[in-house]
């Protein structure tokens, strides 16, 4: 498989009159970068400006990314008039193309929602609907994808299923996963970046293939220096 | 079902009053009075209801036809909007009783200025309630579309739209239950016709009877165009 189109962001940005972040150098590699940082650190910001959606804040330096993003928010942005399976096919449309049907209901059943494809959203529980919102991320079938904290929602359960799911899902593309979970971060990360008082850091992460266990060595020690950098931070 | 028992109370309260003050049938005639003369003129109020409905569903059409679609130019094309904004608000601050008149000496006496009253009241609340609706749509959402490169119209049919047919079924409601004041107001400049009309005949001949009998007629034709404008809403909604 040929390396996904490159995906960087390399800038300062500020809100309003104060500096939000300088100096950041984000060169996602393929797998999982997760950017850690507590509310209004402004790592939604960096994401919004990867995804090339307005920020509110001002921004300086380059932007590289790919045509085509998938994009995943806390909310499940689902239509809800929509049934399931037209939601997932919603970014054709949006694009003008004729959706291919066969594609949404493979990826419906491989989300685990075959048989709940002419559903409206308000028959769907939490945890469906946010499968719903990553058929429809892995129907763009995109080389970059931007992840806005899309499990911290779902109860604890739901959400490993889903990391896991997401794990299998998104293999071999460029990911960015914003979080303000440390454990979510340390287990999904090939990466883990912190962004705080409007400094950038990469921070260690566990070695191996995705997602990780806690009984992993290293998962413990790795957690107390997440953790400790992020109560420095604030 | 459930609207007779205010009906009823209503009823009662008025019979309350006449008997209490006893009150002269030219003042306020007794309900089973009005009731007689509506038995008496079922023919003329049926003529002058269809008159008056037809005004109002032509101008509630017409109206919402014209306030949708001024709604949706403004949000496909937002320096559209920036113009037009001001001019709508201007357009409310005329009052349309003090402009019947002038539409009759334009128009005639006929259906046409009653209807361009019966527009002119339920544009305004149908455009500014739609169009706060096709504005109102979750950033989140509009970010879907942004990340495809909708373009406008895409975003406009895929996104905007779909989130704004509870308001638009809202405006419906509304403008529905202005209408017909606005054809009745048309009548009352001057008309042959029409159930403004008769209450307009009615009075000045001091026939309260027939005059209230016109207007529980024009109230029933209300509130028929209310639950047919409901019934949409809640297509809409759904």
């Amino acid at each position: 498989m040929n390396s996904p189109p490159p995906a960087r962001l390399q800038g300062a940005a500020w809100l309003g009159a104060g500096p939000l972040f300088a100096g950041l150098d984000l060169d996602l590699p393929v797998g999982w970068t997760c950017l850690i940082g507590p509310s209004g650190s402004g790592k939604s910001t960096v994401l919004r400006l990867l995804a090339g959606l307005p920020t509110g804040a001002r921004f300086e330096g380059t932007i590289t990314a790919p045509d085509r993003i998938a994009y995943m928010a806390q909310a499940d942005l689902l239509l809800p008039r929509l049934t399931a399976m037209q939601n997932v096919e919603l970014g054709q449309r949006l694009r003008g193309l004729k959706p291919d049907r066969a594609r949404a209901t493979s990826l419906l059943a491989r989300t685990g929602l075959a048989g709940l494809e002419r559903r409206r959203p308000a028959a769907l529980s939490g945890g469906q609907r946010q499968r719903v919102a990553l058929a429809r991320a892995l129907m763009e079938d995109a080389p970059l994808v931007l992840l806005d904290e899309p499990f911290s929602a779902l109860d604890s359960a739901n959400r490993q299923r889903m990391q896991d799911l997401a794990v299998t899902a998104l293999a071999g593309r460029r990911v960015l996963l914003v979080t303000h979970d440390p454990l979510e971060a340390i287990r999904l990360g090939k990466r883990i970046c912190l962004l705080a008082a409007g400094r950038f850091m990469e921070l260690e992460a566990l070695p191996g293939r995705i997602p990780h266990g806690a009984q992993e060595a290293g998962f413990g020690r790795i957690y107390e220096t997440v953790m400790a950098r992020l109560m420095e931070a604030e | 079902m459930r609207a007779a028992a205010p009906i009823l109370l209503l009823v009662a309260l008025w019979q309350a009053v006449v008997s209490l003050t006893g009150a002269p049938a030219f003042i306020l005639p007794p309900p089973l009075m009005v009731l007689q003369a509506a038995r008496d003129n079922a023919g003329l109020l049926a003529s002058s209801a269809a008159v008056t409905g037809g005004e109002v569903v032509a101008g509630l059409i017409l109206g919402g036809l014209f306030g949708c679609g001024v709604a949706v130019a403004m949000v496909l094309a937002p320096s559209l909007g920036r113009l037009l904004r001001p001019i709508l608000l201007l357009s409310q601050a005329i009052p349309v009783f003090a402009l019947a008149p002038v539409l009759t000496l334009w128009l005639g006496y006929g259906m046409v200025p009653k209807i361009v009253v019966t527009v002119m009241i339920v544009f305004f609340p149908l455009a500014s309630v739609f169009h706060d609706g096709l504005m109102a749509t979750p950033e989140g959402l509009l970010d879907l579309g942004r990340l495809a490169r909708a373009g406008r119209w895409r975003e406009f049919r895929r996104i905007r739209l779909p989130s704004a047919l509870p308001s638009l079924g809202a405006g419906l409601t509304v403008a529905a239950v202005y209408a017909p004041i606005g054809a009745v107001t048309g009548e009352w400049v001057g008309a042959s016709q029409g159930l403004g009309y008769v209450m307009l005949m009615a009075n000045a001949r001091t026939h309260a009877d027939l005059m209230f009998a016109a207007l529980i007629v024009l109230v029933a034709l209300t509130l028929v165009l209310y639950a047919a404008t409901r019934w949409i809403d809640r297509r809409l909604k759904s």
